[in-house]
């Protein structure tokens, strides 16, 4: 009382600062609390509010990884209405689903990654769990081969790998290492210097590697590449991880996009496999995917399955429905099913032919630079080999937003603004 | 590879429930699983749950877009002011918010991931029994050892408070104590007001850190604020502690995996960097919470009629389980079955501890395929009016034929 009236006296303009400051000090001291740090700001969420607070109307958000369709919105898929109104139909209860998620969910999954039938299924080789989408279900795939896994505990991940990867494999308790991936010259696949960072790589380690539509360079290795690689891997004993989250959102087709899937299994490697059908369903926020593990038995499948529960349990129980049920359902009903496979041609080939049209329109444009890898690259991201000055650049003179990278979501692009963007490229890298 | 991976034994509840699958008996009740069931025995969709998803259905603005790390935000803080009422200070004063997770057990994984990797907590205490996930979390979380605290009584069948404040008083400053906060799973029995007070001044003195755990907010009384009171009163002593909260059992919405973890702080400048944390543990474990179920419960809760709506299903289904409570012991005490059965009238919520041995549940479940745990736990949600009769007949027998 005696130091606030003293204060009142020597200077009452800083009396409500120090006041509060001093309740905040005496709160916060008391508080268990005081000491945690502002986490770093998310890079890609920083662009989308960014992009919102801008008035320019010919703005272009090129952040965020999710579709949009031709007028830049949102796309609820024709198969997922479809299957959205036969699950109504059927009046399905709210019960607890199992630790792994549906059996037919999961089953429907796995074949839709490595075919309908498949020799591995069959013969029940497979300990697949249905996981919240495709984080939740690296997660999952993580944490087993942390308590698992015989050999190394580091994950080898191509550079540059998803933003997330790393984060989560850490907080799974593995370590993380890179293997060269993305050529900044070519803006292409380095093959040579991946095979020669894999061909070092200790034995009994493990490989993450991304089936189809890298993110977030949008560079594949071709099949031919892929060969090559799943020999490398099979000599030095190594243990391909696979994370494909744009089975069918790829190419437009669900075979061609799993097809390095299949080949590591034809020879002979056994795999974890991670899908989500986040992309390829447009089903984003209702956290549908699903963790498999690929075994030498039915009874090393059934061990690895309970182990897989185990993990499960302890994070969250079981799996939510809508997202499962949806899948099912479109997975399992021929003529969902053949409608889902035109809704996801149509996206993959929206995107495509956004490729072809910025090309296109930055050749138009007059550019001298080679825009080869806009199409050569795949899926959702193209990374366009800007330097950060001009990505800076192409945000502050055109409102076009991006990552620092150069990465844009293809997505993101439209008939409408396509050659506004090639525009914009021009000028800031002519 | 995996060759030397060993089978992980089973989980009871689900082994239990697998076994009441298989079995061919006409007569067989499930007394094991925790969901409700009708009098028919049968699963319930609250009538306002399908409401909410024709609405959802047709309303042609929504899409499947990802949630924020931190959910639906109408969620979060409904979810957040249900449980505080909205006369509480720290609601009031910005210092309590809510983050949506998946359901009470993903809400209970976030806080103690929070406790373990950023408060830097190392020791969990719960109640002796407990919830049989509740030590999995948090050691899976990051916790280094997990104790107990006793709770029941198995001599007179209720709370033992004594053992319990002992317990408390000998916890490392600290601790994270799991309290639940009504309808304790799996005895049914709560601590009295006066208890929960002498609770609170134990854990302030002490200096631990309360982690209340409220699965059953309104299913236990049918009364959303009686059963929010220890929540509230530790609130209102200007505790900073954290709450997961769900949604499976009080909306029947046990797959959508709906859950909230509301955080209560000191001081509301904490919010945001704790917010952050949370941001990037989320990001690392699933990215965003799902979609569905968030958006049936965040609407509701903050439609007043729709509120109304739900508010009466709750009061069903508590009035069902108390009407159930009510006539086993009758039964019970009619057949003058040896031994006391005010406890199941005493306790509260979906369980019951009933005090059986090992051997009588052994026989329970052999003998006349009524199926419940080792430890001698029930669903109340497992009896209606018609095989009530036959559960009380076969408690009665193995009773006084068995010698524990």
């Amino acid at each position: 009382m005696s130091l606030i009236s003293s204060l009142k006296i020597f200077s009452p303009s800083s009396l409500n600062t120090t006041q509060n400051a001093l309740s905040v000090v005496s709160s916060r001291a008391n508080s268990w609390w005081s000491h945690v740090e502002m986490g770093p700001p998310d890079p890609i969420l920083g662009v989308t509010e960014a992009f919102k607070r801008d008035t320019n109307p010919k703005k272009m958000n090129l952040g965020v990884g999710a579709y949009r369709d031709d007028n830049g919105k949102p796309f609820i898929l024709p198969a997922v209405k479809m299957a959205e109104a036969e699950i109504a139909k059927k009046n399905m209860d709210k019960e607890y689903s199992p630790i792994s998620g549906s059996p037919e969910f999961c089953k429907a999954t796995i074949n839709l990654a490595l075919g309908e039938d498949n020799e591995w299924t069959k013969n029940g080789l497979n300990a697949t769990v249905q996981g919240i989408s495709g984080t939740g279900s690296l997660r999952i795939g993580t944490a087993f081969l942390s308590a698992f896994f015989p050999g190394g505990k580091d994950l080898y991940m191509p550079t540059p790998t998803w933003g997330n990867h790393v984060p989560l494999a850490k907080h799974a308790g593995l370590g993380v290492k890179q293997y060269r991936y993305y050529d900044p010259k070519t803006c292409g696949f380095d093959f040579h210097g991946a095979l020669q960072d894999i061909a070092k790589i200790p034995e009994r380690s493990m490989i993450l590697l991304h089936a189809c539509a890298h993110n977030p360079t949008g560079v594949d290795p071709k099949p031919e590449q892929w060969a090559e690689m799943s020999k490398v891997i099979k000599e030095k004993k190594l243990f391909p991880f696979f994370d494909m989250a744009y089975q069918g959102f790829a190419s437009g087709d669900i075979d061609k996009d799993a097809a390095p899937v299949r080949m590591f299994l034809k020879d002979g490697h056994q795999i974890a496999l991670s899908q989500s059908y986040a992309k390829n369903m447009g089903l984003y926020g209702e956290r549908a995917g699903a963790f498999s593990l690929i075994c030498s038995s039915k009874e090393e499948a059934a061990a690895t399955m309970s182990q897989l529960k185990i993990i499960i349990r302890p994070m969250y129980s079981n799996p939510p429905v809508t997202g499962a049920r949806i899948a099912t359902e479109i997975l399992t009903n021929p003529s969902l099913r053949s409608q889902w496979l035109k809704d996801v041609k149509g996206m993959a080939d929206r995107i495509i032919s956004m490729r072809q049209l910025l090309r296109s329109n930055l050749a138009k444009e007059g550019s001298s630079r080679d825009w080869a890898h806009i199409t050569d690259q795949i899926g959702m991201f193209c990374f366009t080999g800007m330097t950060p000055p001009q990505v800076e650049k192409l945000t502050k003179d055109f409102s076009v937003y991006l990552t620092k990278d150069g990465r844009i979501s293809v997505a993101g692009i439209t008939s409408k603004n396509v050659e506004y963007l090639a525009h914009a490229i021009h000028q800031v890298t002519k | 590879k995996f060759a030397s991976v060993e089978s992980a034994p089973p989980i009871e509840v689900f082994a239990l429930n697998k076994a009441y699958v298989e079995d061919t008996f006409p007569q067989k009740v499930n007394l094991g699983v925790g969901a409700y069931r009708t009098d028919e025995g049968k699963p319930w969709v609250l009538p306002v749950v399908r409401h909410m998803e024709q609405k959802l259905a047709a309303d042609e603005t929504l899409n499947k877009e990802y949630l924020p790390v931190l959910g639906y935000e109408p969620l979060a803080s409904a979810a957040t002011r249900m449980l505080l009422g909205s006369d509480s200070a720290s609601l009031k004063e910005g210092r309590a918010t809510g983050i949506q997770c998946l359901s009470g057990t993903g809400a209970l994984r976030v806080g103690a991931e929070f406790l373990a990797h950023i408060g830097k907590h190392s020791i969990v205490y719960s109640s002796n029994p407990t919830w049989g996930n509740h030590s999995l979390v948090f050691l899976n979380a990051g916790f280094t050892s997990y104790r107990s605290y006793r709770y029941w009584d198995a001599a007179k069948k209720a709370l033992d408070f004594d053992g319990l404040m002992e317990d408390l008083r000998n916890a490392p400053e600290n601790s994270v104590i799991i309290l639940h906060a009504c309808a304790h799973n799996p005895t049914g029995v709560d601590p009295t007001q006066d208890q929960w007070r002498q609770i609170a001044d134990l854990i302030e003195e002490r200096q631990l850190f309360p982690f209340f755990d409220s699965a059953y907010q309104g299913f236990a009384s049918g009364d959303l604020d009686r059963d929010a009171w220890a929540v509230r009163y530790f609130d209102s002593r200007g505790f900073e502690m954290v709450c997961a909260q769900s949604f499976a059992k009080n909306f029947g919405l046990y797959n959508e995996r709906v859950g909230n973890l509301t955080f209560v702080a000191k001081d509301r400048s904490v919010i945001e960097p704790v917010r952050s944390q949370i941001t990037l543990l989320v990001r690392a474990n699933y990215s965003n919470p799902p979609n569905h179920g968030a958006r049936i419960v965040g609407t509701v809760l903050n439609d007043p009629v729709l509120t109304e709506q739900w508010k009466s299903h709750i009061k069903t289904m508590a009035d069902r389980i108390i009407s159930m409570r009510l006539g086993l012991r009758e039964r019970l005490e009619k057949l003058e079955t040896p031994g006391t059965w005010n406890h199941i009238t005493d306790q509260i919520g979906m369980f019951s501890f009933t005090g059986l041995g090992p051997l009588a549940v052994d026989k329970l479940i052999a003998d006349h395929h009524i199926y419940l745990l080792k430890g001698g736990r029930i669903n109340m949600c497992g009896l209606n009016t018609g095989n009530i009769d036959y559960v009380a007949k076969c408690i009665h027998e193995v009773v006084t034929t068995t010698q524990e």
